[in-house]
């Protein structure tokens, strides 16, 4: 059990010297009073600070130095180089990884944003109802990915699931195994990712059309523009920043995805959907393995940067022309 | 204004409620198998109609059903969870709130620096934080505890508390920063009468933000705890690996949907707020 500071022992200490606090409370009220009033606001303000900025700079630095050390069961603090470095980019388990996650990465990417764009733009028509489909396309985002693989994991389980259903309604030879498929299960998580992801996409996408300029559409319109037209020539064009963060946060989950992949293959068949953020886990709790999970986390660590630093430098371009520009 | 049936309008209708199905069939079936027995699905598929109502499915999976040897069924894993998603989901929200006053209101030196930094740890992957946490929670005692789980998402979460308020908190004006401060009002009276009257909007969005969150985090709870200290989401797994001999998805079924219920819940009452929490997340 965890030491537990009780609290029939918190109050206790204060009240057993009371009085005497109470006296020196009144004697010297005004001196204790500014020094309080001075130091508590740093008290409070400080330490949560540099607990995230200890936390981020340590924690980052620390793995960072373990991807350097021989360190397997435990921390061990002798130098090797790189070669936890060499060891993970030549293992066959890193490689299919890094392949899977390129395929995962492509497919995930480009099926979420069309689909969200899709819908955007399907729920931009003055619909009724746009309520009720919003917050069908959106609930997925508040389940967990571990539900969500468990789930789809049923469904295209063949045994059991929709390849099962349509057998069952007459059409004998209906094949839809791709779970159990080598080549074709990397693009069952390619299909729950986007299931669960696009309707974020579709809130930022509609978010973004919702906000151009509302003379810009006249003038279009005025111009005679057919509804289709309006969205390549004016609308798309005026949103291409939402684009590049949809890109940003899709490519983002893409490097970090590991529970979905958990619940709905397990990295099967076999490691045939091993992903680089199972084999950091794999290396360092299954093999024990600290120094080369730490070198794998690292590379996750640097596509991750590949991705956002060019993103915050754009954004960053961006305030500055808006604010020469007005 | 008339909704007229023109061929394009029934095509947009169409699509919509087509795509509606996609989004719900997962939902849908997870609601129906959770009524249906083991021996209904597995004569059939995992997508049908219950033949006969087995509400058992859900008293099996809440209290009786076996997990990693423990015939408990999830019920003491949402205990865990509701234990580890409440205190720290507070007491992150009150941290962010806090940091993110300081930050925004009361410029110091380098505090560009520091809130640069502590956005990072937003982005920042959690597998380059697993084994510093495990030497953390070591040395505090708390390995394989639900207190270090509440104290690794507290830590985490203030990244992404600190960066919502103090956002939201820019918009408030200096001016009435420097004329409380002129009437003689401190840092704490003015967050206590200034700041946080203005603040429901964003400590709703933060706390529902950080609740989905909590809930449904994998790594670390797999990773920090075993056996019966695990959060659900992890139990969740380890219900599915138990049960691949003699697969019940009816039960499991019913566990996935208990397990799922609060963060839908949250989401049907607070959509507004979770919607805005995810493109303030998103688009800053």
């Amino acid at each position: 059990m965890t030491p537990d500071p009780g609290p029939a022992t918190a109050p206790a200490a204060p009240a057993l010297d009371a009085p005497r606090a109470a006296a020196r409370r009144a004697a010297a009220r005004p001196a204790w009073r500014d020094a309080i009033g001075r130091w508590l606001p740093h008290l409070v303000l400080w330490p949560p600070l540099l607990v995230s900025v200890v936390h981020v700079l340590g924690f980052t630095g620390y793995t960072t130095w373990m991807s350097f050390t021989a360190s397997t069961l435990m921390p061990d603090y002798e130098w090797v180089g790189l070669r936890n470095y060499t060891a993970v980019l030549n293992s066959r388990n890193w490689q299919i990884a890094t392949d899977n996650l390129l395929i995962y990465g492509a497919g995930f990417v480009v099926l979420t944003t069309a689909l969200g764009l899709l819908l955007a733009v399907l729920i931009d028509q003055r619909v009724r109802g746009e309520n009720l489909f919003r917050t069908i396309y959106l609930y997925p985002m508040a389940v967990s990915f571990v539900v969500t693989g468990t789930v789809w994991a049923w469904l295209l389980n063949p045994s059991i699931g929709i390849q099962r259903l349509v057998r069952s309604m007459g059409w004998g030879g209906f094949r839809f195994d791709w779970l159990v498929d080598r080549e074709m299960a990397i693009y069952t998580i390619v299909i729950a990712g986007a299931w669960q992801a696009s309707g974020f996409a579709m809130a930022l996408f509609l978010a973004g059309i919702r906000s151009v300029d509302a003379d810009l559409y006249k003038a279009a319109q005025v111009d005679g523009a057919g509804p289709w037209r309006i969205y390549r020539r004016v609308v798309l064009p005026a949103i291409w920043p939402i684009f590049i963060a949809v890109l940003v946060i899709l490519l983002q989950y893409t490097i970090k995805t590991f529970d979905l992949v958990r619940a709905l293959t397990g990295g099967g068949p076999g490691i045939a959907t091993q992903l680089p953020a199972l084999v950091v886990y794999d290396l360092m709790f299954q093999r024990g393995l600290l120094g080369r999970g730490s070198a794998a986390a690292v590379m996750m660590l640097l596509s991750l940067l590949l991705v956002l630093v060019p993103y915050f430098g754009f954004m960053r371009w961006r305030r500055h022309r808006e604010a020469r520009h007005g | 204004m008339a909704d007229r049936l023109t061929p394009a309008r029934v095509l947009i209708y169409a699509l919509l409620a087509g795509f509606a199905a996609f989004y719900l069939v997962p939902l849908l079936v997870v609601v129906l198998n959770s009524v249906r027995t083991a021996e209904d699905i597995g004569a059939t598929s995992v997508v049908g109609l219950p033949r006969e109502l087995a509400f058992g499915n859900f008293e099996r999976a809440w209290g009786s059903y076996c997990i990693a040897r423990r015939c408990e069924g999830i019920s003491p894993y949402m205990w865990n969870s509701f234990l580890m998603v409440v205190p720290a989901t507070i007491i992150s929200t009150l941290l962010g709130a806090l940091n993110g006053y300081s930050l925004a209101l009361w410029r110091f030196r380098g505090d560009n620096w520091v809130f640069g930094i502590i956005t990072l740890g937003v982005f920042l992957p959690e597998q380059m934080k697993l084994v510093p946490w495990t030497l953390v929670l070591r040395d505090l005692g708390l390995t394989n505890t639900i207190a270090g789980l509440v104290l690794i998402h507290v830590v985490q979460g203030i990244s992404f508390t600190t960066l919502f308020c103090r956002n939201y908190y820019t918009a408030i004006p200096q001016e009435l920063l420097k004329a409380a401060k002129i009437d003689g009002a401190g840092f704490f009276r003015i967050f206590w009468r200034i700041v946080l009257p203005l603040s429901p909007p964003i400590l709703i969005v933060t706390v529902i933000w950080q609740f989905t969150h909590i809930w449904n985090e994998f790594l670390y709870g797999v990773t920090f705890t075993s056996g019966a200290q695990q959060p659900v989401t992890a139990a969740l797994i380890a219900l599915s690996v138990s049960v691949s001999e003699a697969p019940q998805y009816g039960v499991q079924s019913a566990a996935v949907l208990i397990a799922a219920l609060p963060t839908l819940l949250v989401y049907l009452f607070g959509g507004k707020y979770f919607v805005r929490g995810l493109t303030a997340g998103a688009v800053k």
